[in-house]
């Protein structure tokens, strides 16, 4: 590191905590993997309309089901479509759609959360149990019936999937704070006679804004797998789009023939769940949130 | 002088971990250490100093990251660190039993006392069945509980911090261990508590010949159970002898630096600080580790790392100049200090009959304007304290010490009396309907600087926030307030960028003294401000509150358990029990007799680092969690119950002459005849 990043990581701000938080993540084995592997898929997922070698629903009907070639380098797929395309391709909405949601549960459940935990009373008790009968819903049960009434695409996804993933946040940010308000330094600020907003803002969120980041970061792994889940069944992506669920999906039935039809999106998508949950893991150490991990002494 | 093989035998141990850089920083360096049937070891030093690696090694277990280095732990001549999970398993609990620091924590809370020792006794021992719940009892018995045949039935929730202790340890025994090892086993137990323990541990050493070894921070407590002492420091053993050797004259000069530090309830003076703290690992140069702390360090000490020596009394010492020590002069004692009052009639804080609760009452009692039934957290609280005075309030956990502060902060309200603040602010109200001038008046230090600072704040930050608030300064002038802030609690300016995490215990509770005092208070609430703190440094922030009081004629109102600390400070010190006062007065009366009964018990439990000297015990150990109905509060416990009048009457308020006041029944002659008899 030379001088100049050095006193850049000395200095303070956000950028300052950001750079501080990415080195000590990328200080660690699972963080350099981890990162390497999410950048390495949104990178893809931006460039790839751009460096496909095929049209991704152009059909040819004397490819169907071929080996991987120097043409195709992974085959072709029932309808005689290049599957190295349609899975550089099948990431981009997924990837769109869990990041619009993930931000948006993260951010209405987070602030539900804090807000409940510092009300208190009866209120919270409510809306607790409101959450637990929520939680309590499969949602994608609740998730079909939704799509069969109102119809597919991304502005139903995107709101449903926000809302059944926040409501787990609400009770772990809620959590979180009442932790945070229970330590001394709230109860100096309180003396002090320091006002509400400043204490919130201050002395609560800083604290409970980690937990939540890393919270964030494993909601996200996990609503992409049902994102895939729900292209799989019919009820994410329409065809003919390339989307790893629907390759999936599509392909399954002729496994024995052209496996790597199905094993490209299946690489492809693990490679990124696996990726996140790395980072999301170097992430909480970097922040300090995973305490049993410190070092001794 | 033994012929019998050794239990224990380290040998040239070693013990660290990896950094993330890829250097090998050591904890544990070279430690040689045996112990012999029967014989008792006291492991001490400060934090950070390696005598809970050094027990746990001795088990053959190691905290991830840590790995052993170099050496051996030999049990009986099996090397702990050889052996694989299911041999350790049969040795661990079974002939090598440990008990830890918290025994609360390490019983299951859902299983009953009975069942646990039960459960013991079925692992490691071959008793046949039928005998088990006999053997039990018989466990109970030896650690001293009372109807062990109740006591078997309960959970641990419903025990006191020492019975469960106890019942760790009869559990511990229940194996009929060789070797108990003990990780500050009366750490965080109140003082009574604490004193019961230590002579249960004391006597079971004698009466089954159980080798222990001790580990402890305290003194005091190694001084009650240990024959030989072994002082730590950063990693190595500095020195070692019999308890008398080290705690009467010790020869090295950390462990003479760690005895004086102590405050000790006959002085009633600050004791000198040790300066500095214990090198972090990996921090130790070529030299002594003690060399930047140490008052006699010369070339030598920087340049050659010490031996381990044995001196002509056959104690083990590792110092260049053990042999000059003598030469010293005596470790100065400072004087009393001045009392800061100038007038004890202009009273800052008048506490009038307050009476503070936590359970709100029922809706329906508060309609119907009925008292609620359960007795109030802290009842009848009569306090006047003068301008620059500091009054010590002490008493047991759960004596209300802490609610009596929080009440005077705001953070709860009185449901009865008043609180009144410089003869005309009523202080009665919570924090936001006080005016911005008496918040900045009145000012709290907490217990623990690890929670009472925000991790996510640098020092520069937690210093600025009283001083935005109520002098609303910005800019430079905000800087050179700060900076000034720092250094007078005697930390560098370089220290404003950093984080709580980048500071010692002791640092972080100078910079939340600093905040305390950013707001130039009239009165400073300190909550068991030294109580998470190492001794060493324990004197020295005692001594800056001492300089800071005398600069700025704050008054202090003090909260602590331990009672050698108080007599240290206060002018004055109120006696509390279950949230009613028993006694006020002056400090030397309070400590000195006649005392309320309860105070007495206190006294007697105090444990000087001295293996002559055995604290009394006169109070029964048992939890109490609210007051009686009536009557005199602390009747359950007293040794001095004079019959049905201590159940059914308020004592009544006795007065000397002096402004000391006991709430007894007993009149105070009598008392200061049966108490001077004891003496």
């Amino acid at each position: 590191m030379n001088m100049k990043l050095e006193n850049f990581a000395k200095s303070r701000g956000v950028f300052a905590s950001l750079y501080k938080v990415l080195a000590d993540m990328l200080s660690r084995p699972s963080g350099k993997l981890g990162l390497s592997l999410v950048c390495f898929h949104i990178i893809l997922a931006i460039i790839s309309p751009a460096i496909t070698p095929y049209d991704f629903k152009v059909m040819d009907a004397d490819l169907i089901l071929k080996g991987p070639s120097a043409l195709h380098w992974l085959g072709t797929d029932n309808l005689g479509r290049d599957i190295l395309s349609r899975t550089m391709l099948g990431g981009r909405q997924a990837l769109m759609v869990t990041i619009v949601a993930t931000f948006l549960a993260i951010a209405w459940g987070g602030m539900l959360g804090i807000l409940l935990g510092l009300i208190g009373g009866w209120i919270e008790n409510s809306i607790l149990r409101l959450v637990d009968a929520f939680l309590s819903i499969p949602w994608i049960l609740f998730l079909l019936l939704i799509v069969s009434v109102v119809g597919l695409g991304n502005a139903i996804l995107i709101p449903t999937l926000a809302f059944f993933y926040g409501i787990p946040v609400v009770r772990m940010s809620r959590a979180a704070t009442h932790d945070v308000v229970a330590l001394d330094y709230i109860t100096a600020a309180r003396a002090r006679g320091e006002s509400r907003v400043t204490i919130v803002r201050k002395e609560l969120l800083p604290n409970v804004l980690d937990i939540l980041l890393v919270e964030g970061a494993m909601r996200w792994s996990w609503m992409l797998l049902a994102f895939s889940s729900l292209s799989f069944l019919g009820f994410g992506v329409a065809p003919p789009a390339a989307d790893w669920g629907l390759m999936i999906s599509g392909s399954r039935s002729y496994m024995a023939i052209a496996p790597l039809a199905v094993l490209a999106p299946v690489v492809a998508l693990s490679t990124l769940i696996i990726g996140i949950n790395l980072s999301a893991d170097a992430l909480a150490k970097a922040l300090g949130i995973d305490r049993a991990q410190k070092a001794p002494v | 002088m033994n012929t019998t093989p050794p239990l224990i035998e380290v040998k040239d141990l070693s013990i660290g971990f990896d950094n993330h850089a890829g250097d090998t920083l050591p904890i544990l360096r070279n430690i040689d250490l045996t112990l012999y049937p029967g014989e008792t070891i006291g492991l001490v030093g400060e934090s950070g100093c390696g005598k809970s690696t050094l027990a746990l090694a001795m088990m053959g277990f190691l905290k991830p990251p840590l790995r052993v280095l170099n050496g051996v732990s030999l049990f009986k001549g099996q090397d702990m660190f050889s052996l694989n999970d299911s041999e350790l398993e049969s040795i661990r609990g079974g002939d090598l039993a440990l008990i830890p620091q918290n025994a609360g924590q390490s019983l299951t809370p859902t299983m009953r006392i009975g069942k646990q020792i039960i459960e013991a006794l079925r692992l490691h021992t071959n008793l046949p069945k039928e005998q088990w719940y006999a053997r039990a009892v018989e466990l109970l018995t030896q650690v001293r509980l009372p109807e062990p045949e109740i006591l078997l039935a309960r959970y641990p929730h419903e025990l006191s911090g020492g019975q469960q202790q106890r019942g760790a340890i009869a559990m511990a025994l229940a194996a009929e261990p060789d070797v108990l090892l003990l990780d500050e086993p009366t750490t965080g137990l109140d003082v009574t508590t604490q004193a019961h323990v230590l002579e249960l541990l004391r006597a079971l050493a004698l009466e089954t010949g159980t080798a222990m070894v001790y580990v402890s921070h305290d003194l005091g407590a190694i001084a009650q159970v240990c024959d030989q002492v072994v002082v730590m420091y950063a990693g190595e053993i500095v020195f070692s002898g019999t308890a008398n050797q080290v705690l009467k004259r010790p020869v090295h000069p950390y462990a003479r630096g760690l005895l004086s530090s102590i405050p000790r309830l006959k002085d009633a003076v600050v004791p000198p600080s040790m300066p500095g703290q214990p090198p972090a690992p990996g921090g130790v140069g070529k030299g002594c580790a003690f060399v930047d702390r140490c008052s006699m360090a010369e070339h030598r000490c920087y340049e050659e790392r010490p031996a381990l020596e044995v001196t002509a009394k056959s104690e083990l010492v590792r110092c260049h100049f053990y042999q000059k020590i003598d030469q010293l002069p005596p470790v100065e004692m400072p004087t009393r200090r001045e009392s800061n009052i100038a007038d004890q009639a202009d009273i800052l804080l008048n506490l009038d009959q307050v009476a503070i609760s936590y359970t709100k009452p029922r809706i329906l009692d508060q309609i119907l304007g009925k008292q609620s039934k359960a007795p109030a957290t802290v009842d009848r609280i009569d306090l006047k304290i003068a301008r620059g005075e500091t009054i010590g309030l002490v008493g047991e956990s759960g004596s209300g010490k802490s609610t009596i502060l929080r009440a005077i902060a705001g953070l709860i309200t009185p449901v009865n009396g008043t609180i009144k603040f410089d003869s005309s602010e009523n202080l009665n109200q919570i924090v936001d309907k006080r005016s911005k001038d008496v918040l900045r008046r009145i000012q709290m230090i907490f217990q623990n600087p690890d929670s009472s600072l925000n991790p996510r704040h640098t020092v520069a930050e937690i210093l600025a926030q009283p001083l935005k608030l109520y002098f609303g300064l910005q800019g430079q002038e905000l800087r050179d307030r700060t900076e000034a802030l720092l250094n007078r609690v005697r930390l560098r300016t370089d220290y404003l960028e950093r984080l709580p995490s980048q500071l010692s215990g002791g640092e972080k509770q100078r910079v939340a003294i600093a905040r305390a005092f950013a707001a130039a208070p009239d009165l400073v609430l300190c909550d068991e401000v030294t109580s998470a703190l190492d001794v060493s440094v324990q004197a020295a922030v005692l001594e800056l509150l001492t300089e800071l009081q005398g600069e700025r004629f704050t008054t202090y109102i003090f909260v602590s358990h331990d009672l050698s600390v108080v007599r240290a400070v206060a002018d004055r010190v109120a006696v509390l029990y279950l949230g009613r006062l028993c006694e006020t007065g002056p400090s030397e009366n309070v400590f000195g007799i006649p005392s309320h009964p309860y105070t007495e018990a206190l006294l007697g439990a105090v444990l000087e680092p001295d293996p002559d000297v055995r604290p009394k015990l006169v109070a029964e150990d048992i939890l109490e969690l609210s007051p009686p109905t009536t009557g005199c509060p602390f009747q359950r416990r007293c040794s001095r119950r004079i019959g049905k009048v201590c159940d059914q009457e308020v004592p009544p308020w006795q007065m000397t002459m002096d402004g000391h006041e006991i709430a007894c029944h007993i009149p105070l002659r009598e008392l200061r005849a049966l108490q001077e008899k004891k003496a």
